[in-house]
């Protein structure tokens, strides 16, 4: 087997034309990875233009926006509302026809403006507790929500269900801290309660904020067969909610609320009337995604070169068998080596091996070095974790190596290079451009699970959550598989092609 | 001339395989445009979406098949060495390129018309689609051009490069390539730009029948584009066979 690895490994690397394209290919990984990124305006206007949004406790940035009536508890304590339900403004909704299918929020600035009265799903109201009032602060949140019944969330990131409950009903809420745990309870009468959830906020500190909130996401009305960007149109919308019987600290007489929007500035203020409340807000409390006009770009969209990469490797990869059969050499190649499995198998580890290589070399480069390049180009570049960044690396150099096993796969069994280099080409990008461009979401999720292209989740960076209604569509950067899932689609592919080509190439004569 | 021409069909005719791949131009085309018809539907009639774009969704496969064809009919010479017999046969090779191009061309319009009017078919069955509007037969009228204007573009990089399994990759990683990096552009002009050069992109705008105003180059211009890639592929692959050895 030594022996047949180093004759193939010569083979590969005597054919100039074959060096040179492998090496265009790497070229094209970085050169177009950093062309697609241009300029941006982050950072180049002085230092108050630099894109930031607020951080979380958890290291992600977060979207923190929305209207607080709060007092500050030091210590342990309990606060108690009743929420007399959700009211709602939302973006007017275009002339076309069809109901909404889904939402996405953005970060909103400021009220819905002109809109239609009705709640987005994610609408949030309830009561909160919160280390001051600076965006990105540690939280724990009861809330009811527009369509989601009652939650408990906190940190941003995490989200836990209660009961369902309609969002025109009253509901009492209750938040109880003792240490670090905050308890959050529910009753739809206010006298049996039931507890949603107990977590635990590790960098609380001892004097908190509490009180009542109310925040409503962007809004977003996909329109018909909607196909991402072309078919959504959407703005932010608002959430009036109506809080009474506020039982809290220090609650008796002379007790001041104070009002403040977090996260902004924007003119929604809360109103006291009589013994109840109502506060309008407009915002989300929620990780940041990135979504149909999110700021900046992730470190995924830095590797769109890896296509022009791809369509090389596939080209050389298929030669690496068809040549063989062009030149009349593999008669010779077969005499040498009788075990016709053997060859096919040294020709897929070295041709798997090397693009390998230059995928992670390729994918390092765009990465680490590339990314440096953009934000001095003032363009704007979601965090990855060092996690993510790796994976990102090595699963690019799979996924070359995947696409060049298929590709000799496919030259083996089809013999012919030109069919075969169309044929690797059309079932590893079209899928993945049709997705993109033409079809819609659903079609193009089924195309992305089914065929090899599924591999590309693996350079997925951006995080979707279940609470925070985007659009994880292919277009948004969201594939439908997860990224080890969907590499492993391509691997069964090229084993299962390369197992037909092992298997015809024992059969038939050369 | 006319003999050249009567070499080159009888060629084409004879060539097992052709007839196949022929009939996967109209079957690719027809079926995937019929997959994305049946996966969009319009509620209440109203579409967001291009419907006649839709419907014509399946050239973008239809013309790897029609690259592959085009590359075939000159790359297989050069596999086989036929080339050096047709060259000896036709000492003037513009003429054997020339016979070449005018073959395809016919036999791609052939293949295209049929393919696209068989998505036209399935979209006025899928979906409202009226196929009388005049943006409607232009939409379909440029479709058969586009795949043409590949067909040419393939035949005059298959010259240039020679090897058949190269000239396939150049030719759609130059429909393929472009669109994608362009996805990924975050800079709007830069984006405008690629969409503006790029042969595929530019050249289906032909299919755009609705947001006319918003496209980032009118239709009958990006096929142009497209003409002009193919006219500039034909010139080198002319220049060269003109130049080098067999």
């Amino acid at each position: 087997m030594r022996a047949v690895l180093h004759a193939e490994w010569t083979k590969l690397r005597t054919v100039r034309g074959w060096v040179v394209a492998l090496a265009v290919a790497a070229a094209a990984v970085v050169g177009l990875g950093l062309l697609t990124g241009g300029q941006g305006s982050c950072g180049r206007n002085g230092p108050q233009s630099e894109c930031v949004l607020p951080v979380g406790p958890g290291g992600q940035e977060v979207t923190d926006h929305f209207t607080f009536v709060h007092r500050s508890l030091t210590g342990d304590g309990s606060i108690t509302v009743r929420l007399n339900g959700l009211t709602g403004v939302l973006p007017r909704k275009p002339g076309l026809g069809g109901p909404p299918d889904s939402t996405g929020p953005q970060v909103a600035e400021g009220g819905a403006g002109d809109g239609q009265p009705g709640l987005a799903p994610w609408a949030k109201g309830g009561l909160i507790i919160k280390d001051g009032t600076r965006a990105g602060s540690t939280y724990a949140a009861i809330m009811l929500t527009g369509a989601h019944g009652v939650r408990m969330q906190h940190d941003y990131v995490h989200d836990q269900a209660g009961p369902p409950a309609p969002a025109d009903t009253p509901r009492w809420l209750r938040l109880t801290r003792a240490g670090q745990t905050i308890t959050g309870e529910e009753s739809p009468d206010g006298t049996a309660w039931t507890t949603v959830a107990a977590v635990r906020l590790s960098g609380l500190p001892a004097t908190t904020q509490v009180g009542t909130f109310a925040t409503s996401p962007q809004f977003t009305w996909i329109l018909g067969g909607g196909r991402g960007v072309g078919g959504a149109m959407g703005g932010p919308s608002e959430v009036t909610a109506m809080f009474d019987d506020l039982a809290g600290p220090g609650t008796g007489a002379g007790a001041s609320w104070s009002r403040t929007v977090v996260g902004g500035d924007a003119p929604s203020q809360p109103e006291q009337l009589g013994a109840s409340w109502r506060v309008t807000g407009s915002g989300d409390i929620a990780p940041a995604v990135s979504g149909i006009s999110g700021i900046g770009t992730t470190v995924s969209q830095t590797l769109a070169g890896t296509f022009a990469g791809l369509i090389l490797v596939v080209v050389v990869a298929t030669m690496t068998m068809t040549a063989e059969y062009r030149r009349g050499m593999i008669r010779t190649t077969v005499a040498a080596v009788p075990r016709r499995g053997r060859i096919l198998l040294a020709k897929a580890t070295i041709i798997g091996a090397v693009t390998f290589g230059l995928g992670v070399g390729a994918a390092a480069v765009v990465i680490f070095v590339g990314r440096r390049v953009l934000r001095a180009n003032g363009v704007y570049l979601h965090p990855a974790t060092t996690g993510t960044e790796v994976r990102l690396v090595v699963g690019t150099g799979l996924l070359l190596a995947g696409a060049a096993v298929l590709a000799l796969g496919l030259g083996a069994l089809l013999r012919r290079g030109l069919t075969a280099v169309v044929a690797g080409i059309v079932v590893i990008v079209l899928p993945y451009l049709l997705a993109m461009t033409v079809l819609p979401p659903e079609p193009a999720k089924w195309l992305l699970r089914v065929t090899p292209a599924a591999a590309f989740a693996v350079q997925q960076s951006a995080v979707s959550y279940p609470q925070v209604d985007h659009f994880p569509i292919p277009v948004n950067g969201y594939f439908p598989l997860p990224p080890w899932a969907g590499l492993a689609v391509l691997a069964g592919w090229a084993t299962l092609v390369l197992g037909l080509a092992g298997f015809s190439l024992r059969r038939r004569d050369v | 001339m006319r003999r050249a021409l009567h070499a080159e069909w009888t060629k084409l005719r004879t060539t097992p395989g052709m007839v196949l791949l022929l009939l996967s131009v109209v079957a690719a085309t027809v079926g995937i445009s019929m997959l994305a018809a049946a996966a969009t539907d319009c509620p209440g009639g109203i579409c967001a979406v291009d419907i006649t774009k839709v419907s014509l969704t399946g050239v973008q496969l239809g013309q790897a098949v029609v690259a592959v064809l085009a590359v075939q009919i000159l790359g297989a010479e050069y596999g086989t060495g036929m080339i050096h017999v047709s060259l000896a046969a036709v000492p003037r090779r513009l003429t054997v390129l020339t016979a070449k191009a005018l073959v395809l061309t016919a036999v791609v319009t052939a293949a295209a018309i049929a393919g696209v009017a068989g998505s036209l078919v399935a979209g006025n069955r899928l979906l409202p689609l009226t196929v009388t509007d005049t943006t409607v037969l232009r939409a379909a009228f440029g479709s058969v051009l586009y795949l043409v204007l590949i067909g040419l573009l393939a035949l005059g990089v298959t010259a240039a490069v020679r090897t058949p399994a190269t000239a396939a990759g150049l030719v759609l990683g130059l429909l393929y390539v472009f669109p994608i990096v362009g996805l990924a552009a975050t800079d709007p002009d830069f984006r405008r730009h690629l969409d503006q050069i790029a042969p595929m992109t530019a050249g289906l705008a032909i299919q755009s029948t609705t947001g006319l105003d918003d496209l980032v180059i009118s239709p009958w211009r990006g096929l142009a584009v497209l003409g002009a890639w193919a006219a500039a592929a034909l010139l080198a692959g002319g220049l060269l066979i003109r130049l080098r050895d067999a």
